[in-house]
């Protein structure tokens, strides 16, 4: 069962390409259909939780779900698992990247590399506004852009920005 | 060389920031980038902002949550195995307590009215916020106009097409190298 739960959980640590949302629907499929772990509704919940608990939506998920099968060591082994395959290939990668940094292959990949990946960045910020429903919405777009306008030119921290704007959410 | 006493004190600071970047990241991966970029970037200054792109390109393109392959891959920059070992449990360590916590304790927690609030004014702020790191490190990314176009068309690519973030990264790595080849070429004919 322990053995079982941190295969599943390593295999989808390292087979998951785009992130943790990426992920969600390989952890039900897993969870759920193949081992019958949870049941749907039961993972719908957990879902529901992981994404309101501040921390990495698929740590969230594997600690949660690690916890209902089998208590505290069920959801160290199911995080463990979850992390262990980026741990050894982030690694692999920083060291190569850090040693061959003036490989002029390396720099022309990186010259692409990076316009890309501010796109990627933008294109994440509006697709979540998209999801979550926030551009249909002219006080949430007014918000947005504050948020913007206090992050690009004040100095504020970013915490302090994030926790400010959910006490605005809680009072009005 | 650094002493065994510096290198603790620096163990000690990656490993509070990436408690803080552990405990607000709120949602996924790309919420904690404006965390990151300030803790890493701005206020310890361990990565460039250059850097910072670069490593982005390599913890996006890899399997595995992208908060989780950041915190590794600056943990290993600042200081190599045992730094990326201290970030990596640095970022996962707030969010496993909390939900081992929740899990115990409170079994309706999402139906609270406060915390759904709260969520509700948080969304647009973090909307806005990764369009800020976005732009931020545009301004300092973008200078030519192949640069431009290729960012406009990943964009196009992302959002139009629905293409995944995978293959346009991978199309990305592909114009540079072949950018830079036609560019040397050039510059050789010129001489």
């Amino acid at each position: 069962m322990y053995w079982s739960l941190f295969k599943t959980f390593f295999l989808i640590g390292a087979f998951s390409f785009g992130g943790g949302y990426a992920m969600l629907p390989l952890i039900q499929e897993e969870v759920v259909q193949n081992h019958s772990w949870l049941t749907a509704t039961q993972f719908a919940d957990i879902l529901s939780i992981a994404e309101m608990t501040p921390g990495p939506v698929s740590i969230n998920t594997a600690t949660y779900v690690g916890y209902q099968i089998s208590g505290f060591s069920g959801s160290a082994l199911a995080t463990l698992g979850l992390v262990l395959p980026s741990f050894i290939l982030i690694s692999t990668l920083a060291s190569l990247v850090l040693k061959h940094k003036n490989n002029p292959y390396f720099q022309g990949v990186f010259r692409g590399l990076r316009p890309v990946v501010v796109a990627l960045i933008i294109g994440a910020a509006i697709i979540l506004g998209l999801n979550t429903n926030i551009f249909t919405n002219v006080a949430e777009i007014l918000l947005t852009i504050v948020a913007l306008g206090l992050f690009y030119f004040t100095k504020l921290h970013p915490i302090l920005l994030l926790l400010s704007f959910g006490f605005l959410g809680i009072i009005f | 060389m650094i002493s065994i006493k510096q290198k603790l004190a620096l163990h000690r600071k990656l490993f509070i920031s990436f408690i803080k970047i552990g405990t607000f990241v709120f949602g996924g991966g790309y919420a904690m980038l404006p965390i990151i970029q300030r803790e890493v970037v701005n206020h310890h200054q361990w990565i460039s902002e250059k850097d910072f792109i670069d490593m982005l390109a390599v913890t996006q393109s890899a399997p595995g949550p992208v908060a989780v392959n950041t915190s590794i891959f600056t943990g290993y920059k600042v200081a190599k195995l045992s730094g990326a070992v201290t970030a990596l449990i640095g970022v996962v360590l707030p969010p496993f307590t909390i939900i081992l916590l929740l899990a115990t304790f409170l079994s309706s927690y999402s139906d609270n009215y406060y915390l759904i609030q709260f969520f509700a004014g948080v969304r647009p702020a973090i909307v806005g916020l990764i369009l800020g790191v976005g732009l931020k490190t545009g301004k300092n990314i973008i200078h030519t106009s192949f640069d431009f176009f290729l960012a406009v068309l990943a964009l196009i690519l992302l959002l139009v097409l629905g293409l995944h973030p995978f293959l346009i990264i991978i199309l990305g790595a592909l114009s540079g190298l072949l950018y830079s080849y036609c560019k040397k070429s050039s510059s050789q004919e010129d001489n």
